[in-house]
């Protein structure tokens, strides 16, 4: 089944990563003033499992396993038979399943209105919060000031 | 040797039932809620996910509650738990070089690009009980300063492009998984780290103190130490292509050690490495310290004998988990091992003539 428009992988890479990382309670809060409930069928219903999360040695060697993350994952296909997939950090089944259904909604013609009505404000909220712990790590910036050691 | 014995029961549900009445306390005293420890105790949640190597702040923070505040309990139920997981897969290497810095020091170079961040530390307090704590918990907002937008870079990478300091190559290995195979010496520096990252804090800062005392003494310093939220990207089969699966908050401590240099190679700084879950950088830096002392014969070091050069002596006694299963076990019911050692001792006293009355049993 293809989907109704074009998908490009960059764009689909980037809405599926910020609601894996979003909050629970910002996103279903979105989705459910979206008003929207497609009908749709499981193919993967939601499963929390673990991701082994590897560094590099160094920061830039050889991988390394640091530990896991909890992960909760589900796929499911609109009547229209569009795939949406979620996988989302934490252990939220109701998160996995509001992700899968705008995954898979992106893939309609309903995608400009999701975007507006969900990803957007999601992105925002998102940026919102980065630029102020970066602020606030901003204002603890040492500025270094040299004494005058008085032996000309 | 092990033998069953019934009975017991009534006395260990009741056991389990005062627990969880202590366990709550005074009940006029308000419920602590998972979220107030989630927000108010992270470095305690933080100590549990890195021990209990699995990064899921609610998680840890109900640990904690259950537990009564025994972190050591905590990373119990932790471990316990992530062994129901099913393993989804591995997630591509962080790139700790794209981290959103809350703090970022450098004891080396007070002018690295990107600045001394010095974020929500500890340092340059007093260490005096504010009693204003006690009677309420108002903050005043932080300052807010126009933020950085860019990336901060890594400061070995400056040391690196004058060749002065060990490069880490870059490769992609698949690295060997202690949660997956026995532990088996040589480790390797993969499963080293691993270990480490997941290793008792208190040890591992231990071990750490003891090569800043002069057992295998390296000289570090800490090159750089970064706090921040890094992004975690998988590979997901049923797309063919990788996405961003969330986002962790991680230390990652580099050291810059002293010199290795041969015939052939000039003298170079050498590099200790410690990565932890969460802002965790007495462990961060503990780890980097061990991890470069364990590095000994991969740089052609001398085995002095110390203790922080002994990969099996650290490796096997790291993990607070085996540690208190097994120095806790002896606390649970011997009896029949007990009276075998009664009957040869008392076997012994005999042979050697000592005049041993029969006590009563």
């Amino acid at each position: 089944m293809t989907p109704d428009i074009e998908i490009d992988t960059e764009d689909r890479r980037g809405w599926m990563g910020l609601l894996a990382r979003s909050d629970e309670a910002d996103l279903l809060h979105l989705w459910q003033s979206f008003g929207q409930a497609p009908g749709f069928t499981w193919l993967r219903a939601p499963e929390i499992g673990g991701v082994m999360v590897r560094g590099r040695m160094g920061g830039t060697g050889a991988p390394f396993n640091l530990g896991e993350m909890t992960v909760t994952r589900c796929s499911l296909r609109l009547q229209g038979g569009q795939v949406g997939h979620a996988y989302v950090q934490g252990r939220s089944k109701t998160k996995a399943e509001a992700a899968a259904l705008i995954d898979a909604l992106m893939q309609t013609e309903l995608a400009a209105a999701v975007q507006r009505a969900v990803l957007v404000p999601l992105e925002e909220k998102r940026t919102e919060n980065r630029v102020t712990r970066a602020g606030k790590a901003a204002a603890t910036k040492v500025e270094f000031f040299t004494m005058a050691r008085g032996e000309d | 040797m092990y033998v069953a014995v019934k009975g017991g029961e009534r006395a260990i549900d009741n056991a389990h039932a005062w627990l969880a009445e202590e366990r709550r306390g005074d009940t006029d005293v308000a419920e602590l809620s998972i979220e107030q420890i989630r927000e108010q105790l992270k470095l305690a949640v933080n100590r549990v996910m890195a021990e209990g190597s699995l990064y899921d702040p609610d998680l840890a923070a109900l640990a904690i509650k259950q537990a009564r505040g025994d972190l050591i309990e905590a990373i119990f139920l932790i471990r316990a738990y992530r062994t129901t997981l099913p393993r989804f897969g591995a997630s591509l290497p962080i790139s700790t070089g794209d981290m959103a810095c809350d703090r970022r020091i450098s004891a080396t170079f007070k002018d690295a690009p990107g600045g001394q961040v010095l974020g929500p530390t500890f340092d340059y307090t007093h260490r005096l009980l504010d009693f204003k704590l006690a009677a309420d918990g108002d903050v005043s907002p932080a300052p807010s300063a126009p933020p950085r937008t860019e990336p901060t870079p890594h400061i070995t990478e400056f040391l690196q492009g004058q060749d002065i300091i060990q490069t880490e190559p870059e490769n992609d290995a698949i690295p060997r998984d202690l949660t997956r195979e026995p532990m088996s010496y040589p480790a390797g520096r993969d499963m080293r780290l691993q270990s480490l990252a997941r290793g008792d804090e208190g040890f591992v800062l231990g071990v750490a103190y003891s090569t800043q005392r002069g057992y295998a003494r390296n000289h570090a310093f800490v090159g750089e130490l970064r706090i921040g939220s890094v992004a975690v990207e998988m590979e997901v089969p049923e797309l063919g292509f990788a996405i961003d699966i969330g986002e962790l908050e991680l230390t990652e401590c580099e050291t810059v050690n002293q010199f290795k240099g041969s015939k052939t190679e000039p003298p170079q700084f050498t590099r200790g490495y410690g990565l932890v879950f969460g802002q965790s950088e007495r462990k961060a830096i503990a780890v980097a310290l061990v991890d470069r002392a364990l590095r000994w014969k991969e740089l052609g070091e001398d085995n002095v004998g110390a203790v922080a050069q002994d990969e099996e002596f650290v490796l096997s006694h790291a993990d607070n988990i085996q540690a208190t299963g097994f120095l806790e076990h002896i606390k649970l019911p011997h009896y029949v091992d007990f009276q075998s050692e009664l009957e040869l001792v008392r076997r012994m006293r005999r042979e050697a003539g000592a005049d041993v009355p029969e006590a009563a049993e």
